[in-house]
């Protein structure tokens, strides 16, 4: 039996302003597909960035591919980004350099910038529908443009984990079929995928591609919500 | 030990990716480079003032040590005699190589500057000088003087002692301040280069955070600011020594007369210490900026 990819046991967070989660059980397994929905504000966010270590529970412990986060050093951190590919609300990137080398910024970083890693880039870019805006600097974007090549950019190390935060938020309806097909597809080899949406659209024509569990926050308590969407 | 040549070929050999993650800031850049090289520029200064005077101290200390002067006073028509009196003395001094009265033309040479070139020595009651060279033992000075005051009343030995010592003391001490001042440019550096630094790491929070979120480590950030900023401290000292020994180049150069001063140039193997300016200053800006950029990554998410 392999270690859960996300194991959080009982953990709670607040901001110093009273608990946004409290309570919170949950094991992701390696090639699980989860949805997580939930009001604006009810801590979608947080829970995502519990999930990959950017914060730390005020209570109870989160272990990331069986290492607990709070022994994390730096690097470990770091390291462990390198298996985790995170889309941002708000996605950042370099502004003073072209698309292209932003997306393949995780490869570069980690020294893994070889030929065929490159062109993979290439097929990647192609598939988010980013080939032609390739050298364009990321302040040219548009919103929906920079949520692709987030995506893009989470995904192209290859990661043992996607977490994606309304990854199709600013994109139209095909658009967005597009990304979840290139989840699905990571997910069919292996790789664990927790998309926060509340695009209830986007959940349905998932079940119909995966096995998707739909995880909904609610009252600070984390649910899983039933089969009938 | 491996892992810090490792650091340091990597600023010269260079990453070229992890060069192109900060983007260039011209400010703080023509900054670093105006303050290493001014800062190399104080330093050639300081380090000719201190060459300078340490050879100063040492030839105070070598050359006067090895030589005495004796000086008859007497009434004119006595001198000659008493010089030979005093010559028979020396030359049967052990410890003393050689000994000479200076011929009336060196002692015109002597008094030139003060009195202008046509002195009739001659005619003038000036006290006879004669110069004593020691042996490496030397002599007893103590013992020659009660001889000479039995034999030549008129005679006193001068050993030098009296005034080489605070002279040679003096001078050690500005070779000392010299290696002071060189000392606290080299702080100053650190100082203004850490603050550049801290400013563009400062500057380049977001960058940093992207850098993070997609896997670099702490070493990796650090490495392309570092390499920056000594690369730019080596150019700017670089060029701020070749100013400096422009300037010290242009100095009127010592002559005989001066020979005081002996020249604030570079002479033989001291030029060498010019090479170390640069890489002194490269240093000090690898230190400080790997030091500012652990600090202050450490403080980051």
């Amino acid at each position: 039996m392999r270690d859960p990819v996300i194991e959080l046991d009982n953990i709670a967070y607040n901001y110093g302003g009273g608990e946004l989660l409290s309570e919170i059980s949950l094991s992701i397994q390696p090639g699980d597909f989860y949805f997580l929905t939930g009001p604006s504000g009810a801590g979608k966010t947080t829970f995502l960035k519990l999930c990959y270590g950017e914060l730390t529970p005020t209570a109870g412990h989160t272990r990331l591919f069986g290492q607990d986060v709070r022994s994390m050093s730096r690097d470990d951190h770091a390291m462990l980004r390198r298996r985790v590919g995170v889309v941002h609300q708000d996605c950042q990137f370099l502004d003073h350099l072209p698309l292209a080398d932003n997306v393949a910024l995780p490869l570069t970083v980690s020294g893994r910038d070889e030929l065929d890693n490159l062109a993979n880039l290439k097929e990647l870019l192609t598939w988010v529908g980013l080939k032609n805006r390739a050298k364009a600097l990321p302040p040219e974007l548009s919103g929906g443009e920079r949520q692709r090549a987030a995506l893009a950019r989470a995904i192209i190390m290859s990661p043992d984990l996607v977490l994606a935060d309304e990854p199709t938020g600013n994109v139209d309806w095909e658009m967005s079929q597009r990304l979840l097909q290139l989840l699905v597809e990571l997910n069919h080899m292996g790789k664990t995928v927790v998309i926060a949406t509340h695009d209830m659209n986007l959940i349905r024509a998932a079940k119909s591609k995966v096995q998707a569990r739909v995880l909904r926050i609610a009252n600070r308590r984390l649910q899983l919500a039933g089969a009938d969407l | 030990m491996k892992r810090i040549l490792a650091d340091i070929i990597a600023v010269f050999v260079g990453d070229a990716q992890a060069d192109r993650m900060v983007p260039p800031t011209g400010f703080t850049a023509r900054l670093t480079l105006f303050a290493s090289g001014a800062m190399a520029f104080l330093a050639v200064f300081a380090l000719a003032l201190s060459l300078a005077s340490g050879r100063l101290a040492h030839r105070w200390g070598q050359e006067l040590a090895q030589s005495s002067t004796l000086r008859i006073s007497a009434p004119v028509e006595q001198i000659a005699a008493q010089t030979e009196a005093a010559m028979r003395v020396l030359q049967t001094t052990p410890g003393i190589a050689s000994a000479a009265p200076l011929s009336d033309e060196e002692q015109r040479a002597l008094l030139a500057p003060w009195f202008g070139p046509d002195l009739p020595v001659e005619s003038l009651p000036i006290p006879q000088l004669i110069t004593i060279e020691e042996t490496a033992e030397g002599y007893d000075a103590a013992g020659l003087r009660l001889r000479l005051q039995a034999e030549v009343p008129g005679a006193i030995l001068d050993d030098h002692t009296r005034w080489r010592k605070p002279l040679q003391q003096s001078a050690s001490r500005l070779r000392l301040l010299g290696f002071l001042s060189i000392v606290l440019i080299a702080a100053v550096t650190a100082t203004m280069i850490t603050l550049a630094a801290n400013a563009a790491l400062a500057a380049n929070a977001k960058v940093i955070a992207v850098l993070r979120v997609v896997g670099a480590q702490d070493s990796y950030i650090a490495k392309a600011f570092v390499r920056r900023f000594t690369l730019r401290a080596l150019t700017g000292a670089a060029a701020g020594t070749i100013l400096g020994l422009g300037a010290v180049l242009l100095l009127p150069s010592a002559q005989e007369q001066a020979g005081f001063l002996t020249g604030l140039g570079f002479q033989g193997f001291s030029a060498v210490w010019l090479i170390l300016l640069p890489i002194l200053a490269a240093t000090v800006a690898f230190l400080a900026t790997g030091a500012a950029a652990r600090r202050t990554l450490s403080e980051l998410r």
